[in-house]
């Protein structure tokens, strides 16, 4: 009885799990058939297949414009949040001064205040601040992160203060206390950030979308959705589904290498 | 080493004002450590809410003066496109967060134990969250698309009818919303997961073998259990609901006729198309209130959630 029930409840949650990857199987399908078939939809098509599409969308997109410009942004936007969450991670992990329960919570509040719901106020200041289009314009609001001080601070808390005190005792200097002791002690908490801050920004779209006007300045969201626009004007789906393919590709990719680091920081990013 | 050095200092009998005088004021470090990034939450969190509260007040320049008054908020409340918006997203936040939150429930209980198959399960549901919305939009794009499209494909071979599943306004939110459930499912499942791994496993025998059933023992002992989790799971959720819009504005534009209307959309409209700032600022200032007001209460739990876990 009870084992019937346990084959019952995994092939429900199989049923599940297969229906929801039917939109993956239908891109990697669709992406890999060449010209218009009529039964484009089907997810187990006779052949003949090839890479015309990957070759096609290739052609008809900027796609390494828009590589090179969305790993910039997201390189960029890493790069500066590392610095400013370690260090006011560490401020509110370690010192104590008046008003940091207030102050802390003041950063708080940016975990709702994000940038696409502000898109109007912060349009304004990129024009003022003169970033409006531009590739550290759609960065700029990202550079403080409070999600990634909450991380830091609860990182540095882990850490005994006995490591450091010892460091300081021995006549190591900041630097060295920075570099030796507390960077390799937090980078857990810094891995886990990077992929939670490369997964959003990479997938992120309405806020470069407004920040940026011209088509150089596009990231691959921006650009799949006048590409894809395009080809399905033109009924062309293989060559939508091998853009769609061609963006979603490297996080996928990665995500299927480094499961369990990604999991645990999505996990972590929640509750730690 | 500095500080080492005062330490001494005071040790050995120096007056406790020359101590002070060597050492920086102990404000210093604080500001050092946080001036970065409060410099840019100053730059592009604090004064856009300040900006956009005084555009929304502010009703028309002429001639270098400016008039103040509440005319931006009345035109938005006589607008039968925002009052629309925000029914719309009423039903877009309820349609996403519930059935979104019992699905990955239910998928959390199924695959709590960790097996090979259970491993690739998760997996499966877990990969839309990897994927920008705009790319699940392409693929959604053709999936319901009336005709040669995926789901009409598959339905016409069970002998069931063509359906417009973007272009019925009776259909085209609900549409919009599953594609957001499809997306976000896996990520709350995550959560619960982890928060399932905190729930005592002795616990759940004990009361199993006192005669309670799987459905009491869910009621009794795993949901209470796993407040916290819901306790920031629902904020992730409310927010999401108010800024995951990005498929309706390549999908849908809102249409057919409002039906997929959203804030955010609207937002998006009126600054982005009508050039009406005002009327935008208002729509936004309306939107973040209420976006606040809801998470403010599951907030606090979220942090008592925290202590809790460390």
């Amino acid at each position: 009885m009870k084992a019937e029930w346990r084959l019952v409840r995994l092939l429900g949650v199989s049923a599940a799990a297969l229906l929801w990857v039917v939109p993956f199987a239908w891109m990697a399908v669709a992406s890999l058939r060449p010209g218009v078939p009529t039964d484009i939809a089907s997810l187990t098509p006779a052949g003949p297949f090839g890479l015309d599409n990957f070759a096609m969308a290739w052609k008809s997109g900027d796609f390494p414009l828009w590589y090179l410009n969305t790993l910039a942004m997201c390189g960029g936007i890493l790069a500066v949040q590392l610095v400013t969450i370690s260090m006011a991670g560490y401020a509110f992990a370690r010192l104590r001064f008046r008003g940091q329960e207030l102050l802390f919570a003041a950063f708080l509040l940016q975990l709702l205040l994000i940038p696409p719901l502000l898109i109007v106020p912060n349009l304004a200041i990129l024009v003022s601040l003169h970033l409006y289009d531009s590739l550290l314009g759609i960065m700029a609001p990202y550079f403080a992160s409070a999600f990634g001080v909450f991380l830091m601070r609860q990182t540095f808390r882990a850490i005994p203060r006995d490591y450091e005190e010892a460091a300081m005792l021995e006549g190591a200097s900041v630097a060295v206390l920075i570099r030796h002791v507390l960077l390799p002690l937090a980078r857990p908490g810094l891995v886990a950030f990077a992929i939670v801050s490369l997964t959003a920004h990479w997938n992120e779209f309405l806020w470069p979308l407004m920040a940026v006007s011209s088509p150089r300045n596009q990231v691959l969201t921006v650009g799949l959705a006048t590409f894809a626009s395009g080809a399905e004007a033109g009924s062309a789906w293989g060559i939508v589904a091998a853009g769609t393919f061609m963006v979603a590709a490297p996080l996928l990719l990665m995500f299927l290498l480094f499961q369990r680091r990604f999991v645990s920081s999505f996990v972590f990013s929640g509750i730690k | 080493m500095a500080t080492a050095l005062i330490v001494e200092r005071l040790r050995s009998g120096l007056s406790a004002d020359r101590a002070v005088k060597l050492s920086p004021p102990r404000w210093l470090p604080a500001a050092v450590l946080l001036g970065p990034s409060l410099a840019f939450l100053a730059a592009f969190t604090y004064w856009p809410v300040i900006r956009v509260v005084a555009g929304s007040l502010i009703v028309g320049r002429f001639a270098g003066q400016t008039t103040v008054g509440f005319g931006n908020y009345q035109r938005l409340f006589a607008d039968p496109h925002f009052s629309r918006a925000a029914w719309n997203n009423l039903a877009y936040a309820g349609g996403t967060i519930g059935p979104s939150l019992v699905l990955a429930l239910g998928l959390a209980l199924a695959l709590r134990e960790t097996t090979r198959l259970t491993g690739i399960l998760r997996t499966l549901v877990v990969m839309p969250l990897l994927i920008p919305l705009v790319a699940a939009a392409a693929l959604f794009s053709f999936i319901l698309l009336p005709g040669d499209g995926l789901l009409d494909f598959y339905l016409h071979r069970l002998g069931l009818g063509m359906v417009n599943w973007l272009g019925d306004p009776d259909l085209a939110l609900g549409s919009v919303t599953a594609i957001t459930v499809w997306k976000n499912t896996g990520y709350y499942m995550l959560f619960f997961l982890a928060g399932l791994a905190g729930v005592p496993q002795d616990l759940l025998d004990a009361a199993k073998i006192d005669g309670a059933g799987a459905m009491r023992r869910l009621r009794s002992i795993t949901l209470p259990l796993l407040g916290p989790t819901f306790g920031f799971v629902v904020p992730i959720a409310l927010l999401n609901a108010l800024t995951q819009v990005d498929h309706v504005v390549t999908m849908t534009q809102g249409g057919p006729s409002d039906a997929t209307n959203l804030l955010l959309y609207y937002i998006y409209q009126q600054a982005a198309q009508n050039d009406d700032f005002g009327l935008a600022s208002a729509a936004t200032v309306i939107s973040v209130a209420a976006l606040l007001s809801l998470s403010l209460i599951s907030f606090r739990t979220l942090e008592r959630g925290i202590h809790y876990e460390s």
